[in-house]
């Protein structure tokens, strides 16, 4: 019995970090319909910036946050105003072929700066820190707080979605274009400000994927799968609802491993393909058009 | 003789290769009531969208109170004061009706215009501040639709066929709104297939036709047949 609770604890704190994924990528389709194929890729790159802060400032990963975040939000801007502004429209396609090439490219920076091998950051004892929340119920302080941060992140995320006006530009734009410039917006800089707020969270997840876990610059686009699968299961355009979604596919995941560990990833992708299936509009679905 | 508000000299507009406006002037004083008609397919609603910014016109040019506003984006034009009631009031329907109109306000021009008077205005829109905008009946909604605008504190405020879709008795009733709106020495541009409610509220017309300006006048001064004539091009 224990065993298992310690399994689908696992399962949900893992979940979490999923959530995070998801919730940048989520965030984006939901105000300018850009479907991000890059969004893995730019996690990996947040990890390798995070390597960068933590071996060049000698600061431990948490404090590195306090620079990456700020660094990715600043590329978020950059990358929305240069270049992905240019390919939206009514097409859906050049958006969607525009970030399947930023993808490869930067696998392929990344590969060149840094090679193939893995990496890892190292966040001292913090990384073995357990304790017992129930008995024979072991919990590591990292998942915790990665978890807490989560919610602390899509909390964040909705109420400046809903009650600023930061949220409420967002939200207008993605009703209207058109509309939404003859309040006085430019609709360029609200995407890019959407882009920078979730290349923000990108940079969140990106440190706890680096100290959670090996990194090196292919393993963008599995990353990116998950966020999907958590955005659908949860619900397109439901913020909370990623969180449900990244801890159903975390739980999925840990209980398949425990299986048999070859079932990991599988058990992941059959229990989305099952909700698809079963409730394809996911658990909590916002957007009606 | 003072320069009017704005000044609209001999525009061309195209969507694509499409030609819809072909030299059309127009100028509208400070204060003024200026009422565009046409039939359906005249130019009415592109002629309010060059204005506003959403197009810009291949020739010709709009000054706003003495600069040019003809390549001048939207979010930059209303910041000048200049707001368009959009046709078919295309509320936010993701926002509620207070942020509908609180993102009105969004251009932050100082004016007489705030969340409180609008709601002096057209009271039920206060009853209805925290429900979605799509839960507004057809004429909440173009109150909203001209409350947004409002916020905007614009001097020149245009709009585009608001009897479209509603009931005669509440068309009548938002006109009768108007002179309260336009005392505050606001100017306004309104489009109407209504001719009477349009003849009534303006007191300078333009008729267009096929995207040119057929018949310009007092609107006292029109004759029935003249309208009729420049309207359907008989």
């Amino acid at each position: 019995m224990t065993l298992w609770l310690n399994i689908i604890l696992q399962g949900v704190l893992i979940g979490g970090l999923y959530a995070m994924f998801a919730a940048g990528l989520s965030l984006i389709f939901g105000v300018m319909r850009l479907v991000n194929i890059a969004h893995g890729d730019l996690i990996v790159l947040a990890a390798y910036v995070a390597l960068m802060v933590t071996t060049g400032l000698g600061l431990d990963p948490l404090t590195s946050l306090v620079l990456v975040v700020p660094a990715m939000a600043l590329i978020g801007y950059a990358l929305q105003r240069g270049l992905l502004n240019r390919t939206l429209g009514d097409d859906l396609l050049p958006p969607l072929l525009v970030t399947f090439g930023l993808s490869i490219i930067i696998q392929n920076g990344l590969l060149e700066l840094f090679t193939a091998d893995s990496r890892k950051l190292q966040a001292g004892t913090l990384e073995v820190l357990t304790f017992q929340a129930l008995p024979g119920v072991w919990v590591g302080a990292l998942p915790l707080i990665q978890f807490a941060v989560a919610v602390v992140v899509i909390a964040g995320l909705q109420i400046l979605f809903y009650k600023t006006a930061l949220g409420r530009a967002f939200r207008a734009t993605s009703d209207d274009q058109a509309v939404a410039q003859l309040m006085g917006l430019d609709t360029r800089h609200v995407f890019a400000m959407a882009m920078s707020l979730s290349l923000a969270v990108v940079a969140i997840a990106g440190v706890f994927l680096a100290v959670r876990a090996n990194f090196d610059p292919s393993i963008g686009p599995a990353r990116l799968i998950f966020g999907f699968e958590a955005v659908i299961i949860g619900g397109l355009g439901s913020l909370w609802g990623t969180l449900i979604g990244g801890v159903i596919l975390g739980v999925s995941q840990a209980i398949g491993a425990q299986i048999d560990p070859g079932w990991q990833l599988l058990a992941g992708h059959i229990a989305f393909l099952v909700i698809l299936a079963l409730r394809p509009q996911g658990f909590f679905p916002k957007v009606s058009h | 003789m003072s320069t009017p508000l704005l000044h609209v000299t001999a525009i061309d507009a195209f969507y694509g290769d499409f030609q819809a406006l072909f030299g059309v002037s127009l100028a509208v004083e400070a204060g003024q009531v200026v009422a565009v008609i046409g039939a359906n397919g005249a130019g009415k609603s592109t002629l309010l969208r060059t204005i506003a910014g959403l197009m810009h016109p291949r020739r010709g040019d709009i000054a706003f109170d003495g600069a040019s506003i003809a390549q001048m984006p939207a979010f930059d034009v209303v910041k000048r004061g200049v707001a368009l009631v959009p046709e078919g009031r295309r509320l936010f329907p993701s926002l509620s009706v207070e942020e509908n109109l609180l993102i009105g306000g969004q251009s932050k021009r100082p004016g007489p215009w705030t969340l409180q008077r609008i709601y002096n205005l057209f009271p039920v829109l206060a009853e209805r501040r925290h429900l979605p905008a799509t839960s507004l009946s057809g004429g909440q909604q173009q109150m909203a639709a001209i409350g947004r605008a409002l916020m905007s504190n614009p001097r020149l405020m245009l709009c585009d066929e608001i009897s479209l879709g509603l009931a005669p008795i509440i068309v009548r009733d938002i006109y009768a709104r108007l002179p309260e709106i336009a005392g505050e020495g606001l100017s306004l541009v309104i489009v109407e297939q209504d001719i009477v409610q349009a003849l009534r509220a303006a007191s300078h017309v333009y008729c267009l036709q096929e995207g040119r300006v057929a018949l310009e006048g007092e609107a006292k001064g029109l004759t029935r047949e003249a309208i009729s004539a420049a309207y359907f091009g008989v």
